[in-house]
């Protein structure tokens, strides 16, 4: 794969994302199980849709076809999104929303910090704000984790069952596609080994202190990188981008 | 000193603009007025948070998702700040939500509205938090302490919240004749109940008079939408969109507009929880608050293990 | 009190606001929260939303005592007719600077 084309789908993916899981975050704004909670949850999903926009806009920059952060995010389908599945899973229950966001922002802050050093400026230049975001979420999300593990049987049970039943999803965080693969060669992107060795251990730390149990590493489903997705992401996209779809053309 | 001196007392304080603070004497019914004002003002901004909250997911590019996100956020900030004020006066949060959930206590009638629209966001932006920042840069100057320092910060925080409501009117407005349409149509529906938000007019105003006296209030519910009316009209103008009010029209002699007459019957069948979206709102609350109720239940079992894991 | 709902609320916490390096902390309002860390978190998303905040103290509302405003007088007075406390109240030579 041609190395612009490599770039520009990678970072398309990292705009993806941060999108679809902002998205995601964002449909608790007003539902939260606490006020306080509810605002805290919206700043993530702010932070996240920054990052998107940050990540698209340069996406469009590769490309060179003009396209704006807004061409892509909402004018896309379902087969040209390349995010990972994890994000675009429905948000479930607190506990579901709580233990996907930790086990993605456990991959996330380390694939940040390592972006900042990229040759790659503005990879490295993004990346450099996300890194600040993403620690906080890793925070938030660790510290729920553990309020729920090790709170009550009843939030013990949830925390473990949103687990368990996300576990298949983590695989494709670490699963270079071809896109990946130049961009590792090339030095432009971390090995995604070395990101997994640190999820990893904050993985097994933060489950240890919230007494859950590793799942065992089974089958892993992948796809969304191919832009192979869950049919959950068609609803989400049939909302996200009803109104340019419905008035195409228009401003807003 | 007597309840008697104690009330003149309090009176004279209030009358020399000396703010009153939580652990002053204050009379049982002041409180009460004020507990009952400012848990509603709080359950206002957290029942707020759902018409607009409906379209987070719908908005029409990123930078007007990334804007309403940050703005139903801060209507949860405000309902916060709120809350905390009432509970300076001595009311749990808890009991302020229970009032809400169980439909005891009132918030404002707008919400009961539905946004069908995404012009509706630009309406709901424009009029009704219009309508709600002259009732708060009053309330800046309230007698309780707490409550006007709440204030302060809200109406900082809230400048954003109408110019962003007026900025996509303004996009609308000047887009395709489909999107015109939709903002005509938004106005039309939300230009009177936007009235209606300033309250009774004041001849019906129950609290009225006493909350002027203890500068509670400090402006009457017909003057501030008067003026509402007054720097509102210039707004449609600029936008080219029409009022829906047959009767509205300068008076060179008042220096106001002449308007219309509310249609109070709309207002009090509302009120009585007959509006569109009344069971809908209240669903939605309790809805979240059921569902949290194991989160919070253990967040406090967790904290109460490290206390016990520290004290041992 | 007690509510139909019987909940169990987070306890109340008070929020303290330095706004910039070298200010006071500043008392800004109040929120709830299971414990400590989750108040100091819970104050940055719900005080410092517009970067208001350089550092947070958080305190339990319960444990947080106040002089009483009906003392007022006894209390905050004698400190009135205490002038020599203030450098105002010394005359110094015309001329003599930096003092």
């Amino acid at each position: 794969m041609e190395r612009s084309e490599a770039l520009f789908r990678t970072v398309l993916r990292l705009g993806d994302n941060s999108l679809v899981l902002g998205h995601r975050l964002s449909e608790w704004c007003g539902h939260g199980p606490q006020l306080e909670e509810d605002i805290a949850q919206a700043n993530i999903a702010l932070d996240l849709l920054g990052q998107a926009r940050n990540y698209l806009t340069y996406a469009g920059e590769i490309e060179g076809k003009g396209r704006t952060e807004d061409d892509l995010a909402y004018l896309r389908t379902e087969r040209q999104f390349l995010n990972v599945k994890l994000a675009e899973l429905p948000k479930g229950d607190y506990a579901h929303t709580i233990a996907r966001s930790f086990l993605f922002d456990a991959f996330h802050l380390p694939l940040q910090q390592a972006l900042t050093k990229s040759p790659d400026e503005r990879l490295a230049g993004i990346a450099g704000k996300a890194v600040k975001e993403a620690t906080y979420h890793l925070r938030h999300s660790s510290e729920w984790l553990v309020r729920f593990g090790d709170g009550t049987e009843e939030s013990h049970r949830r925390a473990q069952a949103a687990i368990d039943g996300l576990w298949m999803y983590t695989g494709e965080l670490f699963a270079p596609d071809e896109a990946e693969r130049t961009l590792i060669e090339a030095g432009i992107l971390p090995d995604l080994a070395s990101i997994k060795a640190e999820w990893d251990a904050t993985v097994a730390r933060v489950l240890a202190e919230a007494t859950l149990v590793r799942p065992a590493d089974g089958w892993m489903a992948r796809g969304g990188k191919d832009g192979q997705h869950t049919e959950h992401l068609g609803f989400l996209l049939a909302e996200l981008q009803y109104l340019p779809r419905a008035f195409p053309g228009a401003q807003w | 000193m007597d309840e008697k001196q104690l009330e003149a007392g309090f009176q004279a304080k209030v009358d020399a603009e000396q703010k009153i603070e939580p652990k002053d004497w204050m009379p049982a019914d002041y409180r009460k007025n004020l507990v009952r004002q400012i848990s509603q003002h709080a359950h206002s901004e957290i029942v707020g948070m759902l018409p607009e909250g409906n379209w987070i997911t719908r908005a029409p590019n990123l930078r007007r998702k990334t804007v309403l996100l940050a703005k139903v956020q801060d209507e949860a900030g405000h309902g916060l700040y709120l809350y905390s004020a009432a509970e300076s006066l001595g009311a749990a949060r808890a009991d302020l939500n229970d009032q809400l959930l169980t439909g005891k206590a009132k918030y404002s009638s707008i919400f009961n509205y539905p946004t069908l629209t995404w012009a509706d966001i630009g309406a709901v932006g424009w009029l009704v938090d219009g309508a709600a920042i002259m009732n708060q840069v009053m309330l800046c100057r309230t007698s309780y302490g707490p409550y006007a320092r709440a204030m302060v910060r809200i109406c900082k925080e809230e400048s954003f919240h109408q110019r962003q409501g007026y900025e996509i009117m303004c996009v609308l407005a000047k887009g395709t004749p489909e999107q015109r349409e939709m903002a005509q149509d938004a106005l039309d529906r939300w230009w009177w109940p936007s009235l209606m938000m300033f309250g009774p007019s004041d001849a019906n105003s129950p609290h009225s008079a006493q909350s002027m006296k203890w500068k509670i209030k400090r402006q009457s519910n017909d003057e501030l939408r008067q003026t509402f009316i007054d720097r509102t009209v210039p707004q449609a103008d600029f936008l080219g969109l029409r009022i829906p009010d047959d009767k509205l029209k300068w008076n060179e002699a008042t220096k106001h507009y002449d308007w219309g007459e509310i249609d109070w019957t709309e207002f009090n069948e509302i009120l009585k929880g007959n509006g569109p979206c009344n069971k809908e709102r209240l669903e939605a609350r309790n809805k979240a608050h059921d569902e949290g109720r194991w989160v919070r239940e253990a967040a406090l079992a967790h904290a109460a293990k490290q206390a016990k894991k520290q004290a041992a | 009190m007690s509510n139909e709902k019987n909940e169990t609320d987070f306890p109340l916490w008070e929020v303290f606001i330095q706004s910039k390096r070298g200010l006071d902390h500043k008392h800004v309002g109040s929120l709830h929260a299971a414990d400590a860390r989750m108040a100091i978190e819970n104050a940055r998303d719900v005080y410092t939303r517009r970067g208001e905040g350089n550092s947070i103290w958080v305190v339990l509302a319960e444990h947080l005592h106040a002089s009483r405003p009906e003392d007022q007088g006894a209390f905050f007075d004698p400190a009135d007719d205490k002038v020599y406390r203030h450098p105002t109240f010394y005359v110094m030579p015309e001329g003599v600077k930096h003092i």
